[in-house]
């Protein structure tokens, strides 16, 4: 376990993914990101990587068990795949944010756009801004929490993943409904931001959304729905 | 996929360098495109009563010198200047929009890739390293321009499928997605009159903006007309003579990044090709809201 430092101006991104799988454990720094693809993917132990700018696509993609913190935007599915760990985007997210994460915790200061956490399969999301549209879709489990708006389609033919918004909602996904905020769920919602570390957001603000369950199996009754 | 970029200069700084700005940028989307390439400068612009043409040869080892004289004859030919044996660009003494009607009818030989005051249309069937040493982008100066890398999906790769496309008096247009109504829309066009060259539903998707802004669209509504008309995935980037303007369809399935500086505001299909930019790691970035019209440029769209 040691330190590390990767200037990606200057060496390929592979050799800190390479650094990064070799000393699972260790603690690596990141210049001059500049857009690049797939940085800091596939970490499997307790490092910790910041990276000082703007990622492109996949960062921090299946990660396990690491911290990494992007001081920046990232481009399409930050933290696709995530099995554990914790991905923090201090700017915005593109599309795909989280995209069929299994575990972890992933937290975006600013906004994500379309498609955030689409798929998701257990992992926690939590979004101090907006996401776009069809947000959680087909969701399997895991938590959304998005502490602004949410964009058109959320929750699109959703699964038993729990999503939480404070803000508006530009309109439901097929078979997405609007559930009861219970006290279980106030503390979930609590819990979750506590994690995040956005302890001023008021967790009873928020409005749970969830599977109707009428996609579940095939009912002609419901064939409009699909 | 494909790659855009576009870049808009805020400053004369920004300016004298476009080229070589727009040249890194498009060098960034070269794995996004690496069967075509192409870019719009606008610069030197001509005044009224003349037009900037863009010219390529559709036959082998074709004179130019025979060319520039025809061009004289039938123009009022001023400047012309021979890039290599395929492309050469000219000003004339003659509106665009005659000059390029000129050009079709007694030069069959060429293909007018723009007319306009301003613009300029390079593009080829080559990768875009190659397109950018070819056209000495790099050496360019200009106040704005939009480039486009192409991984063909739709059509063959060739000169005449490759991006911009010219859509009228100094309008072009990038694409970066696939059309999926744009035979239909094909036929209806070929009906209003539309003579097409490739089997390419970029192509389409620019003579649908020129038909709009024909019939008397303004380039927002046109573009808007985008959202109701064309079934498929799209990122447009619109060249304009003042500046351009950015179209994603409402679903958002093709990437686009935005970014301002005081110096310059730009557009490409991924950040890395922003990073390249003075400043461009301290500029505001932003992705653009699917299904929304942005422009820049001294004049509204």
């Amino acid at each position: 376990m040691s330190f590390h430092e990767f200037d990606l101006s200057a060496v390929p991104v592979r050799s800190l993914n390479a650094a990064l799988h070799a000393d699972a454990d260790g603690t690596f720094r990141v210049l001059e990101p500049g857009g690049r693809h797939a940085i800091a993917v596939g970490a499997s132990g307790e490092a910790a990587v910041e990276i000082d700018g703007h990622v492109g696509y996949y960062c921090a993609g299946m990660n396990q068990l690491a911290t990494v913190r992007i001081r920046g935007n990232c481009g399409v599915g930050v933290a696709e795949n995530m099995m554990s760990g914790k991905v923090v985007v201090e700017g915005d997210a593109s599309q795909a944010a989280g995209a069929t994460a299994h575990g972890g915790l992933l937290r975006i200061d600013g906004n994500a756009s379309a498609r955030c956490a689409i798929s998701l399969k257990g992992a926690d999301v939590v979004v101090r801004g907006s996401v776009g549209h069809m947000s959680g879709f087909m969701a399997q489990s895991g938590r959304l929490v998005v502490c602004g708006d949410a964009g058109d389609a959320l929750g699109d033919s959703l699964y038993e993943a729990r999503i939480y918004v404070r803000g508006q909602v530009a309109g439901l996904g097929a078979d997405c409904v609007e559930k009861q905020l219970e006290d279980e769920h106030r503390a979930e919602v609590a819990e979750l931001l506590a994690e995040a570390g956005f302890e001023d957001v008021e967790p009873s603000e928020f409005r749970r959304y969830g599977s109707a369950r009428r996609l579940y199996n095939f009912d002609v009754n419901t064939a409009v729905a699909y | 996929m494909c790659g855009i970029i576009g870049i808009y200069s805020k400053s004369d700084a920004c300016s004298r360098e476009l080229g070589k700005h727009a040249a890194g940028m498009l060098a960034q989307m070269a794995d996004r495109g690496p069967d075509s390439a192409g870019l719009a400068i606008y610069r030197d612009p001509v005044g009224e009563g003349e037009a900037k043409v863009s010219l390529r040869s559709l036959v082998p080892r074709l004179e130019w010198g025979r060319v520039s004289e025809s061009l004289y004859e039938g123009l009022g030919l001023e400047r012309f200047g021979e890039v290599d044996e395929a492309f050469a660009t000219a000003v004339v003494r003659t509106e665009p929009g005659a000059a390029a009607a000129w050009v079709a009818a007694e030069l069959p030989e060429l293909e007018v890739l723009s007319a306009g005051r301003s613009i300029e249309i390079f593009k080829d069937a080559v990768d875009p390293v190659t397109f950018l040493e070819r056209f000495g982008v790099a050496e360019m100066s200009g106040s704005h321009a939009i480039g486009h890398t192409r991984m063909a999906t739709e059509s063959r790769v060739t000169p005449a499928g490759s991006h911009p496309f010219w859509t009228g008096l100094d309008l072009c247009l990038v694409h970066n997605g696939s059309l999926s109504n744009h035979n239909r829309l094909r036929a209806e066009l070929e009906r209003e009159g539309t003579v097409f060259r490739t089997e390419n539903d970029s192509e389409v998707a620019a003579a649908y903006l020129t038909w709009r802004l024909a019939a008397g669209n303004s380039l927002e509504a046109a573009l808007e007309g985008c959202l109701e008309d064309l079934d498929g995935f799209y990122t447009f980037a619109v060249g304009t003579a003042d500046g351009f303007a950015v179209l994603r369809d409402p679903i958002a399935c093709k990437p686009a990044v935005l970014a301002e500086t005081d110096e310059w505001v730009a557009m490409a299909s991924e950040y890395r090709a922003l990073a390249t930019l003075p400043n461009g790691a301290d500029a505001e970035v932003w992705e653009p809201e699917p299904g929304v019209v942005y422009s820049w440029g001294r004049v509204p769209v």
